[in-house]
C-alpha cells in the first residue's frame, strides 16, 4: 500500500484529484464532528453553572464552573443504588452470556454432533420469528421472573448471532488438535474447559464486548420488567430523568426556581446524569474498540 | 451476474468433499454416537433452556392474536387456551382502523433512514480509504463508531438538547439566517421521521463503514497497480475498481436493509416522541407496544405484532434468495 501512496504522490496531482482531496478531508471532517461534538456540547453544558447556562450560547467552552449538577445527582441515594444495579448486570451477565454461548458454539461446532443440523436451525429460526411482546411478558411472569434481577441475566445469557460467530472461530481451528485429544482420552468437557475456552480468548473478547455493553445499555427490559426501585439501572434512573424533561420544565419555570436560588436545574441534572452514564464507556473506548472492529469483521465474513 | 466461474467451480468441489466427508462420519449407529457425545449434550443444556423457555415458549402466544385473552391468575397457558377464539377478527379491525397512517409512518421513516443510512457509510469508507495517515484514519475511524457503543436513552438525550429552541441546531441555523425563529424541532410531525431518519444513521454509521472498509482491504493491489500503469487517477481508480469490487458488499447490506425495512426501531421513537406528534411517530412496533402492553389490549398488541413479524420474516427469506443469487453465499 505505501507503494502506492508514494507513487500516487510523485505523480503531479490533476484537478478531479485535488477536487476529491478537499471533498473528503470536508466530509471526513464533518463526520468527525458530528460524532464528537453532542458529547463535547453536552458536558460543557453539564459543568457549566445551571443558573448561566439559562443564558444559552454555551458551544465550546464553560462559561462558569460548576459541579453543583453532578454532587447534587451523586448524592441521592436511587443514583447510587442504580450504579450498583448497572455494575452488577453487567458483571454477573458478561461471563454467564460467554460461558453458555461458547458451550453451545463447541457443541455445535462438531460436524458428528447427533442432530446437529436440528439443532442450528432451531437456534438460527429464533433470529428471525419471535412470538411478540405480550408473550414474552407473560411468559417472563409465569416464570416468576418479574421483579427478579435474573430477568437481566436470563433472557440475555444467549445470542444466536455471537454464538455464530464463536462457532465460525472455533470450526476454523484445526480438527488434528481435536482428535489428538480424543486419542489422549480427553472427553468433551474436557476439551471444551481445557483447550476450546483458552485458544478462543479473542472472539470470547469480542463477544463478551458486545454483551456487556448491551447489558450496561439497556433499560427497557427494567422499564418494563420490573418495578421495585433497588432493581433500576442508571439507564432506567436517566430515563426518568427524560420523561420529566419531555412533559414539563419550561424555562420560565427554571428562571424562576434560579431566581429562588437553586444552583441546579432539571436540565443541568439530566446533563450530568447522561454524562455519568456515558464517562464510564468513554474511559473503556480506546480498549475495547480493537475487540469491537474485530468482531464486525467477522460478522461481515460471515456474511 | 459475476463471472467469478472459477470461484463457484471451487466452492462446488469444496461442497461436495464436504459432504462425502461428513457422509463417513455418519456410519456410526446412532446409540453409539449419543452415548459419545453426552458432554455435547451437557454443555448444549443452558442454551436449549434458553431457547426452550426464552424463545420458543413465547411463540405460543401467536395464538393470541387468534384469540380474546385476557390474564388473570391461574397462568399464562391456561388462560392462553381457555379464551374465546375470534379468528381474523384483531387482523380486520387493524386494516380498518389505523393499519394506513401507521404503515406511512412505519415506511415514512425506514426509507429516509436507507436514504441517509445506505449511502453514508460507503462514501465513509471510501474517503477514509482515501487517507495516507494511519493516524488520522483510526482517529476518523474510532469517532465515528462511539455513537454505537452509546444507550438510546443517551443519544436521546443528547438529540433533545441539539434540537432544543435554545439549542446548538438552532443556533447555527439562525446565525447563518437560514431560519429567523428557533424550529420547533419535536413539535412537528413529519420532522420526527427525519429525526429518526437522522438519529439511525448517526448511530449505525461507523458500524457499516467499517464492513465496507473489510471489504475494500480485501482488494488486490494488483489492480490498482495495472489502473495506474494505464494512466488512472484517483477518482478514476475510486470509480473503476473500488466501486465495483465492494459492489456484492453493497448489494448485500441493500438486500439485508430491505428485509428489516418494517423494524425501523423501537427505542428510539419511545424515548424522543411526545404526546403532540404521536400521530406521526408511532410505527408498527410502538403502537403493538402501546396496545398490547399499556392500553391492556394484549391480544390486539399481538395481532399487530405477529403481522409485522410474518411480513419481516418472508422479507427476509425473500432478500435472502436474492442474496444467494447473486452471490453464492447467504446468510443461511
Amino acid at each position: 500500500m505505501s507503494k502506492m501512496n508514494t507513487a500516487v504522490k510523485k505523480k503531479a496531482t490533476c484537478t478531479s484529484d485535488r477536487v476529491l482531496d478537499i471533498v473528503k478531508v470536508l466530509i471526513l471532517a464533518f463526520v468527525v464532528i458530528v460524532t464528537i461534538y453532542p458529547f463535547w456540547n453536552v458536558f460543557i453544558i453539564s459543568i457549566n453553572d445551571a443558573t448561566d447556562s439559562l443564558r444559552g450560547g454555551l458551544y465550546f467552552l464553560p462559561r462558569r464552573l460548576s459541579l453543583a449538577a453532578y454532587s447534587n445527582i451523586l448524592n441521592r441515594r436511587t443514583f447510587l443504588e442504580s450504579i450498583r444495579v448497572s455494575v452488577a448486570r453487567t458483571v454477573v451477565g458478561t461471563p454467564v452470556a460467554v460461558l453458555v454461548t461458547s458451550m453451545l458454539a463447541y457443541a455445535l461446532s462438531r460436524k458428528d454432533l447427533a442432530g446437529g443440523k436440528f439443532f442450528s436451525l432451531m437456534f438460527v429460526f429464533t433470529m428471525y420469528f419471535g412470538g411478540g411482546l405480550v408473550p414474552y411478558y407473560m411468559v417472563l411472569k409465569n416464570m416468576n421472573l418479574l421483579n427478579s434481577f435474573w430477568v437481566f441475566i436470563i433472557p440475555m445469557m444467549m445470542s444466536v448471532y455471537n454464538m455464530i460467530l464463536v462457532r465460525n472461530y472455533i470450526e476454523a481451528m484445526p480438527e488434528e488438535l481435536f482428535e489428538a485429544a480424543k486419542i489422549d482420552g480427553a472427553n468433551d468437557l474436557l476439551i471444551y474447559f481445557r483447550m476450546v475456552l483458552p485458544l478462543s480468548k479473542p472472539i470470547l473478547m469480542t463477544v463478551g464486548l458486545f454483551v456487556a455493553i448491551g447489558q450496561w445499555n439497556s433499560w427497557f427490559d427494567a422499564y418494563l420488567y420490573t418495578s421495585s426501585q433497588s432493581l433500576k439501572p442508571m439507564q432506567s434512573i436517566l430515563v426518568e430523568i427524560l420523561n420529566q424533561y419531555q412533559t414539563g420544565g419550561s424555562v420560565s419555570d427554571q428562571m424562576s426556581r434560579a431566581a429562588a436560588g437553586v444552583t441546579v436545574t432539571p436540565d443541568s441534572i439530566r446533563m450530568a446524569a447522561t454524562m455519568i452514564v456515558t464517562i464510564p464507556i468513554i474511559l473503556v473506548y480506546p480498549f475495547i474498540q480493537k475487540y469491537f472492529v474485530q468482531g464486525i469483521m467477522l460478522g461481515a465474513v460471515k456474511n | 451476474m459475476f463471472p467469478a466461474l472459477p470461484f463457484r467451480a471451487a466452492t462446488l468441489i469444496r461442497r461436495n468433499f464436504m459432504k462425502q466427508n461428513v457422509k463417513t462420519i455418519n456410519k456410526k449407529p446412532l446409540g453409539k454416537r449419543l452415548w459419545n457425545q453426552q458432554y455435547l449434550y451437557l454443555l448444549m443444556l443452558p442454551a436449549l433452556f434458553w431457547v426452550i423457555f426464552i424463545c420458543y415458549a413465547p411463540m405460543t402466544g401467536i395464538y393470541m392474536a387468534f384469540c380474546n385473552y385476557t390474564p388473570t391468575t391461574n397462568g399464562y397457558f391456561k388462560d392462553l387456551f381457555g379464551a374465546p377464539f375470534v379468528g381474523m377478527e384483531w387482523f380486520k379491525y387493524f386494516f380498518q382502523t389505523d393499519f394506513i397512517s401507521i404503515m406511512r409512518n412505519t415506511l415514512a421513516t425506514s426509507l429516509l433512514t436507507l436514504l441517509f443510512s445506505f449511502p453514508f457509510p460507503i462514501i465513509i469508507a471510501l474517503c477514509l480509504n482515501e487517507v495516507k495517515s494511519v493516524k488520522t484514519k483510526k482517529f476518523v475511524q474510532t469517532a465515528s463508531y462511539l455513537p454505537y457503543f452509546i444507550s438510546w436513552v443517551i443519544a436521546a438525550n443528547i438529540f433533545l438538547t441539539m434540537l432544543s429552541s435554545d439549542g446548538v441546531v438552532n443556533n447555527l441555523l439562525m446565525g447563518l439566517h437560514i431560519t429567523k425563529e428557533p424550529i420547533l424541532f419535536f413539535q412537528k410531525g413529519p420532522y420526527f421521521w427525519w429525526i429518526i431518519a437522522f438519529a439511525n444513521t448517526w448511530k449505525g454509521m461507523g458500524y457499516n463503514a467499517i464492513i465496507y472498509l473489510a471489504a475494500i482491504s480485501g482488494i488486490d493491489p494488483g489492480l490498482y497497480e495495472a489502473a495506474e500503469v494505464d494512466g488512472a487517477n484517483r477518482w478514476q481508480k475510486m470509480l473503476h475498481i473500488t466501486l465495483p469490487t465492494i459492489r456484492p458488499t453493497i448489494c448485500i447490506l441493500l438486500i439485508l436493509a430491505i428485509g428489516g425495512i418494517l423494524s425501523t426501531g423501537f427505542e428510539q421513537q419511545l424515548l424522543l416522541q411526545n404526546d403532540s406528534i404521536l400521530a406521526y411517530s408511532d410505527v408498527l412496533d410502538t403502537y403493538a407496544y402501546r396496545y398490547g402492553m399499556k392500553n391492556g389490549m394484549y391480544s390486539y398488541g399481538t395481532a399487530v405484532g405477529l403481522f409485522k413479524s410474518v411480513v419481516s420474516f418472508i422479507l427476509v427469506l425473500g432478500a435472502n434468495g436474492i442474496t444467494r443469487k447473486i452471490n453464492d453465499s447467504a446468510l443461511f
